[in-house]
């Protein structure tokens, strides 16, 4: 499977997501520069977190006008993966792709630990290598992680099954305690509508190899693949 | 405007003296002008010329088989790890500026250290910090102050390393009463390049072409050096526009652009970062060592703002600016790569023959100074020293005045104590992780990071920086020593051995013969730490004049050590991990109060001489738990330090993922049982192994000629500790309760 890469002035996961689908998953993966208007065929295309433009503004919101942009919507457009991740998520709300915005935590402070993300259900390409319910171990890193949206937004998310990620605590339930930025309906990540965009807070790559303390996040990446290697096979 | 005339108060001004203002007329050879005495002034700044202490650093050993770069050679000494790569790193401090403007003076100081190792032709890729403030607890003198400091620094460092992606691993935090007013803001930074790859800051090549990229230069951090070498005030708050304003963002770019450039090894010659003194030293710094001479227009630097004098120009620190010397005929590559990433970049000067560095502005000349001179020939001081006076009263420890604490009281008050408390307030709001290199979380006795060599091949690192300034107060030569020997120990602890040293020298006034004695004494227990464990010193900073008009700082120098660990296998956990393994004390009991936290907690007595320091025993100690770590024996290895034994023996229960707790019994001492359990002898840790292997570890221990003994074993929820002896005793916490004590500690103080 081919994957891209997005590269934005600021970015910082870039790396570390090459990393992880070329050495930890032996994808086929190239960055592709903020200032290119092709993902050259790319069936799946990352953006990363980091701080893009330096975050002026707001998160997400200069990186939206990025000719790349372009090639990203058309490749979601045409039903391929895009995978946003942290910076990449609110990236992917600013230029529409996905509903709401991600404001300030409500702790007004940064925040990174590995907490508890609870899997809301497994029938997604993101997600079909993990079960129902499945409480997670994965990074957060992420001073604007709090997901807001207005109320019908949030029914509709719920009620198409678009929400695939809560933060909870490790027996699975959702207290006040277990929400680390105040997202409402502690969501942690989401997918739109057709189902082959999602952006989520928490950092898959940093939980792909047991040395750094969790390979949690390889499921996400593992849910791709099969899918991809799922429509191959029906294509063919 | 035209410039002020010369006068002795302008002079006196700029912080020169009349021998020094002579020494600058006869480099000359006529007077200064006003933009050269502010040259002269950044540049012969303690900050700049280490003109106080040049003479002390070189008692330290700084060769090696594995130094590539020695320290003082260029902007960061360069180690060898082995395959071909090498690491850069070195640690500095920015407690002025964070003094008076805390978000952006720490801010600007992970800034400054970014740019000094990716100067080398380095990627950054780990971050360390070590910070002292007053006591932040409410009640206690400027507490509100103290955590107004704590909480800008913290975000100051959050914000610039965060943004630009380089994890921040660990590090400490200390809080003291003499640090009101003076916090320590000393930031650590390594990154890994290949050997063949190590960039020189020299500008050779007659006629090649001067660059500068970056950010545009601004009237921000004016003289930033200067203030840097100079006593903090009550008036110190004017000195804001001597204090730098950061973009992560820009030094992110920056960062990206400069790594891409070297990949086109053809097109650099040279590159120096413009840190202290800007424009000033990395021009004539880059002369110097390339045995030049460097000309400049001011007329060409990317400027921001409108009017800037050549005297402004040349002071100014604004950040994220780099100086690069290009091979003439390959300029396009230069500004092709800065435009692909959109910074200024311009050809402002070029190399030349004569030995000057010689500044224009619109092609009229306004400073001729000889580089070498300038850069290299700071008048050097052997100041005056003298043992404190009151240093014999502060040794002086009469326990029988002290009368013992209540024990199950006394742990609870310790693990909520700044000093002990879990830091998770401070390390949570830093990302610790990007870069998926983090082998082991802040927390730890040392930070281990694995960082990448190439494509999917890692060398795993440990780095700690550490130091008891208490002890360095009480006896500056051992407290100095201790500090060496607790960084290596508590690298050896986690499987790693020591490669090389960077140390900053935070010290008072050096014209106060005290303070200087404090520094001389310090640098003699560095050395003899440094040669005694092996570990060459590659590199460090020096920051005088740390004192508030209260008096000075507790002397504080800083350690920062890298070491290697062979194969991932080896990285040990400092906490308990299973229940059933058995608990080995390494070392003796031990017994000595003087300098302990329990002391100063319980009993607000700085007081006592420190602990002694056995070199022998404390290498033993190293080689023999690292040789046991490598056959497998360990499985977890944590060092005693502040607050001892029975500290802890609580930190491997509350800071380890599963909270178990132990069952200890320890043989009623002669002596005080306060002093048995919060006594800080050197020399020891608490190891844990599986209960099978128990006595084979310790009669391995013991061949290695150090004293071990089991003290007990982990397991269930409480940690129990039991004396024996004719009056048997027990005690018992709840380690959920305990945990409860020394997560939540800084959250409630700064609440």
């Amino acid at each position: 499977m081919r994957w891209a890469v997005i590269q934005f002035p600021g970015s910082n996961c870039d790396q570390d997501v090459y990393h992880v689908l070329k050495n930890v998953l032996a994808q086929e993966v190239d960055y592709v520069w903020h200032k290119d208007t092709s993902l050259s065929g790319a069936d799946a295309v990352v953006v990363p977190g980091g701080f893009s433009y330096g975050d002026y503004l707001r998160c997400g919101a200069i990186a939206r006008f990025s000719p790349v942009m372009s090639a990203v919507k058309e490749t979601a457009a045409q039903g391929k993966t895009v995978l946003g991740i942290c910076n990449g998520f609110q990236i992917l709300c600013e230029s529409g792709l996905l509903p709401g915005v991600l404001v300030r935590n409500t702790s007004l402070h940064f925040r990174c630990e590995t907490i508890p993300v609870r899997v809301e259900h497994p029938a997604s390409r993101f997600t079909s290598e993990y079960l129902t319910g499945q409480v997670l171990r994965l990074p957060i890193a992420h001073g604007e992680g709090h997901y807001v949206a207005d109320d019908e937004t949030l029914e509709s998310l719920f009620l198409n099954k678009q929400v695939l990620f809560t933060y909870s605590d490790f027996q699975g339930r959702t207290t006040p305690e277990s929400n680390p930025n105040g997202s409402q309906r502690h969501i942690a990540g989401i997918m739109n509508r057709a189902g082959n965009v999602l952006g989520l807070m928490p950092h898959p790559e940093r939980a792909s190899e047991k040395i750094l303390g969790s390979d949690d996040g390889l499921g996400l990446f593992a849910s791709i693949l099969a899918s991809q290697a799922q429509s191959t096979a029906k294509a063919a | 405007m035209p410039d002020p005339a010369i006068t002795p108060e302008l002079i006196a001004k700029h912080g020169i003296t009349p021998d020094e203002f002579e020494r600058i007329k006869t480099i000359l050879q006529r007077e200064p002008n006003f933009t050269e005495l502010g040259i002269f002034s950044v540049m012969w700044s303690e900050h700049c010329s280490y003109k106080n202490s040049r003479l002390e650093l070189r008692k330290f050993p700084t060769t090696g088989p594995r130094v590539l770069v020695k320290a003082g050679e260029e902007n960061a000494g360069v180690v060898d790890i082995g395959d071909g790569w090498g690491v850069a790193f070195k640690m500095e401090s920015h407690n002025h500026p964070s003094a008076v403007e805390p978000f952006q003076g720490a801010a600007t100081g992970v800034g400054g250290i970014l740019r000094d190792i990716f100067t080398m032709g380095a990627r950054p890729v780990f971050l360390m910090d070590s910070l002292r403030f007053g006591d932040i607890r409410p009640g206690k003198p400027n507490a509100a102050t103290n955590r107004r400091l704590l909480s800008g620094v913290v975000s100051g460092i959050a914000h610039y390393g965060n943004c630009i992606g380089v994890p921040t691993v660990g590090g400490e935090i200390y809080f003291d009463a003499s640090y009101d007013g003076n916090p320590l803001v000393n930031v650590f930074c390594l990154g890994t390049l290949k050997t063949t790859d190590i960039r020189r800051g020299a500008a050779t090549g007659i006629g090649n072409p001067v660059f500068y990229v970056g950010n545009r230069t601004g009237r921000d951090g004016l003289a930033g050096a200067a203030f840097a070498s100079r006593d903090l005030t009550e008036d110190s708050k004017i000195d804001r526009p001597a204090v730098q304003v950061g973009d992560p963002f820009i030094e992110k770019l920056l960062l990206e652009a400069c790594l891409e450039l070297f990949q086109h090894p053809e097109a650099v010659v040279g590159i120096q970062d413009m840190g202290a003194a800007g424009l000033t030293c990395s021009t004539c710094e880059t002369a110097s060592r390339g045995n030049s001479g460097i000309e400049i227009d001011l007329a060409l630097v990317p400027q921001r703002e409108q009017g800037m004098t050549p005297y402004e120009i040349m002071l100014s620190e604004s950040q994220e600016r780099m100086l690069i010397i290009v091979r003439k005929g390959q300029e396009k590559t230069v500004t092709d790569i800065f435009a692909k990433w959109d910074l200024p970049c311009a050809h402002i000067g070029q190399v030349t023959d004569d030995g000057f560095m010689r500044v224009k502005n619109h092609g009229v000349t306004v400073a001729e100074i000889p580089a070498k001179k300038l850069a290299d020939e700071a008048p050097l001081y052997k100041r005056e020293a003298r043992r404190p006076a009151d240093l014999d009263a502060k040794q002086k420890l009469d326990l029988a005045l002290v009368p013992e604490a209540n024990i199950k009281e006394t742990l609870e008050k310790l693990l909520a104590s700044p000093d002990i408390a879990s830091k998770r307030w401070v390390y949570r709001q830093y990302d610790h992780m990007v870069r998926v290199g983090t082998v082991t979380a802040p927390g730890s006795d040392a930070a281990v990071v694995r960082v990448p060599t190439g494509d999917n091949t890692w060398k795993y690192l440990a780095a700690s920086v550490d130091c008891n300034a208490h002890y360095v107060a009480l006896e500056p030569k051992l407290g100095a020593l201790i500090a060496v020997a607790e960084c290596a120990r508590n690298l050896a602890m986690t499987g790693a051995e020591p490669l090389a040293l960077t140390d900053n020298l935070n010290f008072g006034n050096p014209h106060n013969p005290e303070n200087f004695y404090q520094l001389q004494q310090a640098v003699d227990g560095l050395a003899e730490g440094c040669r005694a464990f092996d570990i060459p010193v590659t590199g460090g900073n020096v920051s005088l004049y740390n004192q508030s008009p209260a008096g000075a700082i507790d002397p504080t120098p800083t350690v920062g050590i890298v070491g290697l660990i062979r194969d991932p296998k080896h990285v040990t956990p400092s906490h308990f991990q299973n229940p059933g393994d058995a608990i080995i004390l390494v070392g003796d009991p031990g017994a000595e109060l003087g300098g302990s936290l329990y002391l100063r907690e319980l009993h607000d007595l700085k007081q006592g001489r420190p602990p002694e320091l056995n070199l022998e025993r404390e290498i033993n100690l190293h080689n023999a738990v690292r040789s046991a770590i490598r056959l497998g024996e360990i499985r977890s290895a944590h060092d005693l330090a502040d607050g001892g034994l029975l500290v802890a023996l609580a930190e491997c229960s509350v800071a380890g993922a599963r909270r178990l707790g132990a069952v200890i019994t320890l043989d009623a001492p002669a002596s005080r049982l306060d002093a048995l359990l919060f006594g800080e002898s050197q020399s020891r840790a608490i190891v844990t192994t599986r209960p099978e292997n128990a006595s084979a570890l310790v009669a391995l221990l013991e061949l290695r000629g150090v004293p071990a003994r089991r003290i007990g074993t982990v397991g269930g929820r409480d940690l129990t500790l039991k004396i024996s002896g004719s009056t048997p005793l027990e005690f018992t916490w709840d380690v959920t309760a305990l945990h409860r004590l020394w997560d939540g500690a800084l959250d409630s103080y700064l609440a």
